[in-house]
């Protein structure tokens, strides 16, 4: 991490036997990893899990003081191959991902890792971005669970069961030879919470141990014919180890009465939504006691028959709450209920929607619904439910959703990447539109107004390979955007080496910001800040020319939207043969902004003459036609009413968060835009020198203003 | 067995990403914990920390010894004790979402605004209206905090979480005293002073009687006392004595928009072509229709003949007014120095409208040599209009001002507005409605370079509906909706569409 500080967080790593740890979920994970005596972490970073690589990266003294090794992962497949250091030794490892995309990234190495088993505890932590606030297609990771038989655990969101549920993947990784894995939601990992924390532990096997006396088990390698043995361990071990561990440790809970008609199936992550809505319906308190049964999986795969019929066979009804398609655990229940012949009727997707996330309004509406027409008796009086549609149905509230504006995330202000689309929209006037594919990071916001650039996205680092089938001879060509991160995750060998290999003659657009900064600023390859624990520094240029690419461009400065444009539109229009690659470097101004505020203060209040840099619009030139804002969409370039009864349209105005990047004033020179823009140069502590200059540059010009003002005739203002 | 009725109280902030809601949500957290509390707070931030809307929500509850509360992780529409929005389309957006409801919620919320991207980049106006978000707040709120706590954060060198927690802590809605909220920021240690300032400041308005939503000062137009000069003054008199009294605002702001594009003889010139409009006006019963004709025509005809050439860019980048004003825009107005660089790209097509006419458009027949030229000045030039050599070369150009009249541009302009006007008023007799539509449409043209010339050929394909509609009822609603159509995007793709509907009508 290179401009933004976890020492805080590290400390609270720190905390030894029964102290207090306050803090957000994917932290508590975080140390309960260091109390499992974990031996290695590896990851990829990503929401809502970046936090966790974010504090070990800044933990490296911790980290060595316990031994545990940290990898920043290339990518979430190499972070699951990672984990076969746990196959043949007792070592506990644990790395963690975005999912389900990070999943798909590691799909190759989990199988695998899934068919030889493990003999120390495999943890992978997959913070499940699913619902609002997700960025990515809305899929479960169940469904990888199922197909490679690993473990799912999916614990109730609050600290103390998050933390339990590490301990306890742990050591049921190891009591069944099978990689266990963590899901945990948006919510969960930002959930902010406490739990009453245990000392670290060292490993009690560790890595130079491994490393110094290494092993090998031919039967441990997916290759005929022991893949065809795992298969059947799998089944017919690993299996019932789990279920035994599962059952005598009771990782899934009971709660409520035990002998009620009717009853709720529910996965962890979903209890305290389910309690909030029983507390609704008059069922349950704020602390948890309920009047309906729960039977809450904290381990949602595979589940207990046993503890399932149990459960179910007294009951009239089950309820199964299962977020997401398809509906696994509810057929999975169904069959159980067949396969024993038990009688309690069946329900969940028919009162709970297929897809989407179980908000607290469908959760009450579901389970309001299913207790009604099974057990309508236990509703009582029927305390009146909250329900806002009352307020939604009056006309002033309905006028309203006509009038708030959708507000979609986009780029920072003064992003470095904003003047690239700029210069493509510029070069789109020009050469019409072509077809642009997209990739994954900040700079597909370019598809959003006001650029709308970018037709598809298809995964990290294969926005090139994506345009592949768009090489048809004489045809307009493709351009195809990729970021450094995407680049680096598997973009140079998946987009550009396929794109040199097979001559492509297409236009490779790759955004150097500097850092992995969709992520939250995470250091990369070619990162340019020095790292003392990693190498970087090592440019994208020289990559691509490495694999082969003839045509290379680099530009160091994207806010240059005249040279952006016109080498765009070279790469468009050369003759040279094969894929035109653009390297487009600036650094990412979020993090530039993080480490230079606080140096720019400090130089100022020391009394040392420093610039910085602001860009107005004089609104009696501005006409109101807002093109500059077309061209940006730049947060601090906005609108101003002026208050002057001959105008129609507020005028373009720029707000006191510019940090002076300069792109409004580079469009409007490069589009012809207007005259309007002008930036200024505000000198703090100016010099002896500076104050003289000024003086005659005030004397000169003033006497001019006034001479000129003395022989107007105008209205005063 | 019997179920507690404890509850907690449950806080959802409406933010947008960058704002700090999430520092926000962790003092009230503290300040929560600090009383004794057990608190819990979650966030889905994602892509939204991106400058995109999103909500932070907390819930708190008095701790009960040997009780975990079990707390939700998301709102319950309906269910929200209180609201926080720290922007008041943010407050919109939380009532749409059903979070704001009359028994129970209190909301407390910044009125100042940050125009989403869909308001701003219109090319007309697309600012969203504010009094729609207030009129549904009198309907969903049980109780309102609303002021600008974006400004008054800001005067005091802060952020509006200071200031938020500050209404919040006013608003007495939690039971922590004041002292809980201001130790929270104290041990945050990061601007703790700035911040310090800015809760009070939000405390002690929240504390007080609820204030209006504020609205832009509105420029003086009123000339009666300082009209400054004789010739000035007579032209003010003529407007009082030619004109109905509810026109002379707008008519007094294009003359003094016109005196200060040129000179007064230009002002007096305006009044002569508004007194014409004016007598037309009344000969067609205008009268009854508090003379539309002559109210929309002052405008715009006052806007037309101040059109934006290199001169009065010129003229404007060098008053002596702009560049006190520039200095309070970007500075404290304390002890730091400021130079300006103005971003300009001239090119041959506005420079040959400074020559006298003649010159002007014997170059223009010479496409060879223009382009030449064209070459030679079209490009960015970057001028420092601090420093003198910059300040002088706009201060030149601001100097052909008087030579204006008898330029390439001026003739121009002057034919445009002719034959703008003659269209009107050879329809005035015949369709009132029509021609102040005919007039209203000048709105379209606008912009320098690319943009101007745009705003002149949707003016025309506007006004070319016009042989197609003249003979209908409704032909000025139509008008009004090709206009409206045209400002709705860069491109006219809404226009094209508008035009396609008339040319279908029977």
């Amino acid at each position: 991490m290179a401009e933004r500080s976890f020492a805080r967080e590290v400390e609270d790593l720190r905390l030894g036997e029964g102290e207090v740890f306050r803090g957000e979920g994917i932290l508590a994970i975080t140390k309960a990893l260091l109390q499992s005596g974990v031996a290695y972490v590896g990851g990829y970073q990503g929401a809502p899990i970046s936090h966790l690589m974010d504090v070990l990266a800044d933990a490296k003294e911790v980290l060595d003081e316990l031994g545990v090794q940290f990898v920043s992962s290339a990518s979430e497949a190499a972070a699951a191959a990672m984990l076969s250091a746990s196959v043949m030794y007792p070592i506990r490892g644990a790395v963690t991902w975005k999912s389900p995309v990070g999943t798909n990234v590691a799909a190759d190495a989990l199988a695998n890792l899934a068919s030889g088993g493990v003999t120390g505890g495999a943890l992978i932590i997959v913070g499940e971005d699913y619902g609002e606030g997700s960025s990515i297609m809305q899929e479960r990771s169940h469904a990888f669970a199922m197909k490679s038989q690993v473990w799912l655990l999916d614990p109730r969101p609050n600290l103390e069961s998050l933390v339990k549920a590490v301990e306890d993947g742990f050591a049921l990784s190891e009591a069944s030879n099978t990689p266990v894995m963590l899901e945990v939601r948006i919510r969960a990992c930002h959930v902010h919470g406490q739990f009453r924390t245990k000392a670290n532990r060292r490993p009690s096997f560790t890595l130079k141990e491994a490393q110094d006396n290494p092993r090998r088990d031919v039967n441990r390698i997916v290759l005929p014919p022991a893949s065809y043995l795992h298969e059947t361990e799998k089944i017919e071990a690993r299996w019932p180890k789990a279920v035994a561990y599962i059952k005598e440790h009771r990782l899934n809970e009971m709660f409520g009465p035990t002998d009620g008609g009717v009853g709720i199936i529910l996965q962890g992550g979903m209890y305290n939504g389910v309690i909030r809505a029983l507390q609704q319906l008059g069922l349950a308190d704020v602390y948890g006691e309920t009047r309906v049964p729960l039977y809450v999986l904290n381990l949602t795969y595979p589940l207990i028959e046993d503890e399932v019929a149990a459960f179910c066979d007294s009951k009239s009804a089950v309820l199964v709450v299962e977020e997401g398609a398809p509906d696994f655990i509810e057929q999975a229940v169904g069959a159980i209920l067949r396969r024993r012949s038990i009688a309690a009727a069946l329900s969940g997707k028919d009162v709970l929607p297929m897809g989407g996330e179980y908000t607290a309004s469908v959760l009450l509406k579901g389970m309001g619904a299913f207790i009604e027409a099974h057990a309508g008796a236990l509703l009582g009086n029927r305390p009146p439910l909250p329900d806002p549609a009352p307020v939604l149905a009056d006309p002033a509230v309905k006028a309203l959703a006509a009038t708030v504006p959708p507000r979609p995330p986009g780029f920072c202000i003064g992003c470095p990447e904003r003047p690239i689309f700029a210069a493509m929209k510029l070069v789109e006037k020009e050469l019409g539109p072509h077809h642009v594919a997209a990739d994954i990071g900040c700079h597909l916001f370019s598809i959003l107004p006001p650029f709308n650039i970018g037709a598809t996205t298809m995964g990290y680092g294969l926005g090139p390979a994506s345009a592949a089938a768009f090489n048809a001879p004489g045809a307009k060509r493709s351009i195809a955007v990729m970021g450094d991160g995407g680049f680096w995750h598997n973009g140079l060998t998946s987009s550009v080496g396929n794109a040199v290999y097979n001559r492509h003659d297409g236009v490779i657009l790759v955004v150097d910001n500097f850092y992995s900064a969709a992520t939250g600023g995470q250091d990369i390859p070619s990162s340019r800040a020095g790292n003392a624990r990693r190498k970087t520094n090592n440019p994208i240029a020289r990559a691509v020319r490495g694999v082969g690419a003839r045509w290379v461009r680099q530009i160091d400065r994207t806010y240059d939207v005249a040279q952006m444009r016109d080498t765009l539109r070279q790469a468009l229009t050369t003759k040279e043969p094969g894929p035109k690659i653009i390297v487009a470097a600036s650094e990412c101004m979020l993090n530039k902004q993080r480490r230079e505020k606080p140096r720019f203060a400090a130089a100022v209040k020391n009394g040392k003459r420093m610039v910085k840099q602001r860009f107005g619009v004089d609104e009696d030139i501005c006409t109101g036609d807002h093109a500059c804002i077309r061209l940006s969409g730049c947060p601090s370039l906005t609108v101003k009413e002026t208050g002057d009864i001959l105008r129609d349209d507020p005028v373009a105005a720029i707000d006191n968060s510019c940090v002076g990047c300069g792109n409004c004033g580079e469009v409007a020179e490069a589009a012809v835009l207007c005259p309007s823009f002008y930036r200024a140069d505000i000198i703090h502590n100016p010099t002896g020198w500076d104050r003289f200059v000024a003086g005659i540059r005030a004397a000169v010009i003033g006497f001019l203003q006034r001479r000129r003002a003395a022989r107007r005739v105008v209205f005063a203002d | 067995m019997a179920l507690s009725s404890d509850r907690p109280i449950s806080l959802a902030i409406l933010a947008m990403g960058g704002q700090g809601g999430g520092v926000l949500a962790g003092w009230i957290v503290a300040a929560a914990e600090r009383a004794g509390w057990f608190a819990q707070s979650t966030s889905v931030p994602g892509v939204a920390q991106r400058t995109g809307a999103t909500l932070y929500y907390v819930e708190m509850i008095a701790a009960a010894e040997g009780h975990a509360p079990v707390l939700s992780l998301m709102p319950s529409p309906g269910d929200v004790d209180l609201v926080l929005a720290t922007e008041y389309m943010e407050a919109g957006r939380a009532i749409l979402r059903g979070l704001v409801t009359p028994t129970r919620t209190t909301l407390i919320a910044s009125t100042h605004r940050a125009f989403a991207i869909a308001e701003t980049s219109v090319p007309g106006r697309g600012i969203a209206d504010s009094g729609a978000v207030t009129a549904a707040i009198g309907v969903a709120a049980k109780r309102m905090i609303a002021f600008d706590m974006e400004r008054v954060a800001t005067a005091r060198g802060s952020v509006i979480s200071a200031s938020m927690l500050g209404a919040l802590a006013a608003s007495r809605t939690l039971p922590f005293p004041r002292e809980a909220f201001e130790r929270a920021i104290s041990a945050d240690g990061r601007g703790t002073e700035a911040s310090l300032r800015a809760f009070d400041a939000a405390y002690e308005i929240a504390s007080g009687a609820p204030t209006e939503v504020e609205r832009p000062p509105a420029r003086a137009n009123d000339l009666q006392g300082s009209a400054g000069h004789p010739v000035l003054a007579a032209l003010v008199q003529r407007v009082r004595d030619g004109f109905p009294l509810s026109l002379q605002e707008i008519i007094l702001a294009g003359l003094r928009k016109l005196v200060g594009f040129q000179d007064p003889a230009y002002g007096a010139e305006y009044l002569d072509r508004l007194a014409a409009l004016h007598r037309l006006d009344d000969a067609h019963d205008g009268a009854p229709r508090s003379f539309a004709f002559t109210g929309t025509s002052a405008k715009y005809l006052a806007n037309a003949m101040a059109y934006d050439d290199v001169i009065r860019v010129a003229d404007l980048k060098t008053l002596g007014t702009r560049f006190v004003r520039v200095k309070a825009d970007v500075t404290e107005g304390d002890d730091k120095l400021v130079t300006m660089t103005e971003f300009m790209h001239p090119r041959m097509a506005e420079l040959v409208g400074l020559l006298p006419a003649k010159l002007g458009l014997w170059l223009e027949r010479r496409p060879g040599l223009f382009g030449f030229l064209d070459r030679r000045i079209s490009k960015g030039r970057r001028i420092r209009t601090d420093a003198l050599r910059g300040f002088l070369t706009l201060y030149s150009i601001a100097a052909l001002r008087q030579r204006r009249r008898r330029s390439l541009r001026h003739s121009r302009e002057m034919r445009h507005i002719e034959a703008w006007l003659a269209t009107a008023t050879a329809l005035l007799p015949r369709h009132y409605d029509l021609a102040v539509e005919v007039i209203a449409c000048r709105r379209l043209i606008k912009g320098y370079s690319d943009t101007h010339a745009r705003g002149f050929s949707k003016f025309d394909r506007v006004l070319g509906a016009l042989p197609r509609l003249e003979s209908r009822n409704d032909a000025a609603l139509w008008l009004r909706r090709l206009r409206q159509a045209a400002l709705q995007d860069e491109e006219g793709t809404a226009l094209d569409g508008a035009l396609r509907t008339i040319a279908g009508l029977d």
